[in-house]
């Protein structure tokens, strides 16, 4: 059986025949090649492979590329305006929150929907929200820290955020 | 995965008929990975998402009304369960994590009754009534046992209905890698009436008849004092032993009641 799909991702019309058990994830990397959108394991454990649907973050390894049918995905390539790279991205830059990156889509993905709900969270809650992500290198420090200091960035200028 | 045919449905009626050999798919946060791991082989997938009217809360007749396909981020952050029953939203609010909430939904939780989930221990907790496609199924009634529940082949879950209670509290130990509920307790005090019902430790949702009476004579922590769980039957895995959850039982019941305590 194949099924068409037909979604917008990072603002551009899509629409493809897929078998129905390609994943939202496959479907990004594999037939649109945005590999920005990391795979860790391919369990629902990691994280590295969260995008948006509709504004929400989700686990694309977790989702069936059907199911996204109509919705509006984003993923990290979609992002930055340009050069200017969102204000998520560029704290995680400043505060070295990365050491290999594998984890980084996910985590800025993460975090642009839990600043969106909570604009201005205590280090607690920024822990709490990212519960969904694991990273394997930076001991979560800098994380923790690029997603304070976006926070700021993103009160002082909340257009940027309205765009992800 | 196995190969399967995918329906998405755009009615009730249309996702019942569809669904004989196949499963229903609401949030996919279990069945997704189940059929990843090829534990089960639907002829096919009944998608759920585009029925309208199946997501969404409503306060009717004194009662809190939620729609089967409401994701566990919508109840958590509803003003009206926060308002209404507090611990319904802290209970969703703690459910997997962000990712898993804003997919996973109440219908799907309560229909798959994993053992560690923590919605059963809400809807047991609170003597929900769980309202089918063809009948309303007293939540006393609704758990059977291991990821077994009254629903007959077919039967789809369109809302849950919660009777407004403040006075309750869930607490829960997750596991550190999952964060489902090694042990979880929530505890109801609606008038005379007390509830403690625990989840995560068996391979069902049960209530602790002795600890409800102890909270009924004395609604304080110190009412607990003395009371353990065998750990006989209870789950035991790479999380725990069933004596680490049978000891986890009466720490979570106390901290819930303290919590409860203060609403
Ligand atoms: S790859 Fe999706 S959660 Fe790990
Ligand atoms: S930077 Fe390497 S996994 Fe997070």
């Amino acid at each position: 059986m194949s099924v068409s799909v037909a979604l917008e991702v990072n603002g551009r019309a899509v629409s493809l025949e897929l078998d129905p058990r390609t994943l939202l994830v496959e479907l990004l990397r594999r037939e649109l090649r945005l590999t920005g959108t990391h795979v860790g394991c391919d369990t629902s454990q990691c994280g590295a492979c969260v995008v948006h649907v509709d504004g929400r973050a989700v686990k694309s390894c977790t989702m069936l590329a059907v199911q996204a049918a109509g919705a509006k995905v984003t993923t990290i390539e979609g992002l930055a305006q340009g050069d200017q790279l969102h204000p998520v991205q560029a704290a995680f830059r400043n505060c070295h929150g990365l050491q290999c990156g594998y984890c980084t889509p996910g985590m800025i993905m993460t975090t642009v929907d839990l600043l969106r709900r909570n604009p201005n969270p205590t280090e607690h809650e920024i822990r709490e929200g990212l519960e969904g992500n694991i990273c394997r290198c930076t001991g979560y420090q800098n994380i923790v820290r690029a997603v304070a200091e976006a926070a700021v960035a993103l009160r002082e200028a909340p257009a940027a955020s309205a765009s992800a | 995965m196995y190969a399967f045919n995918y329906v998405r449905a755009g009615s009730v009626s249309e996702a019942v008929q569809a669904v004989p050999g196949g499963n229903f798919l609401a949030g996919g946060m279990t069945l997704l990975p189940s059929l990843k791991l090829r534990l089960a082989r639907p002829d096919q997938l009944v998608d759920l998402a585009g029925i309208p009217g199946l997501a969404g809360i409503e306060e009717v007749g004194g009662r809190i009304v939620i729609g089967a396909m409401t994701r566990h981020i919508d109840v958590a952050s509803s003003a009206l369960v926060r308002a209404k029953i507090p611990a319904l939203a802290d209970l969703a609010g703690g459910i997997g994590d962000p990712l898993v909430r804003n997919r996973g939904t109440i219908g799907g939780s309560i229909a798959n009754n994993d053992p560690s989930a923590d919605y059963p221990a809400a809807v047991v907790g609170f003597d929900a009534t769980i309202i089918t496609d063809r009948r309303e199924i007293p939540a006393a009634a609704f758990f059977t046992g291991l990821f077994s529940t009254a629903l007959q082949p077919g039967e789809l879950v369109l809302r849950v209905s919660f009777p407004i209670v403040h006075r309750a509290a869930y607490v829960k130990f997750p596991s550190p890698a999952s964060r489902y509920a090694m042990v979880g307790v929530m505890v109801v005090q609606a008038g005379k009436d007390v509830r403690v019902v625990v989840t995560g430790a068996g391979p069902c949702v049960f209530r602790l008849p002795a600890f409800e009476q102890a909270l009924a004579a004395n609604f304080s922590a110190a009412a607990l004092e003395g009371l353990t769980v065998p750990a006989d039957g209870l789950n035991q895995d790479l999380h725990g032993t069933a004596e680490y959850r049978a000891h986890l039982v009466p720490v979570m019941a106390g901290r819930a009641v303290a919590q409860a305590q203060g609403r």
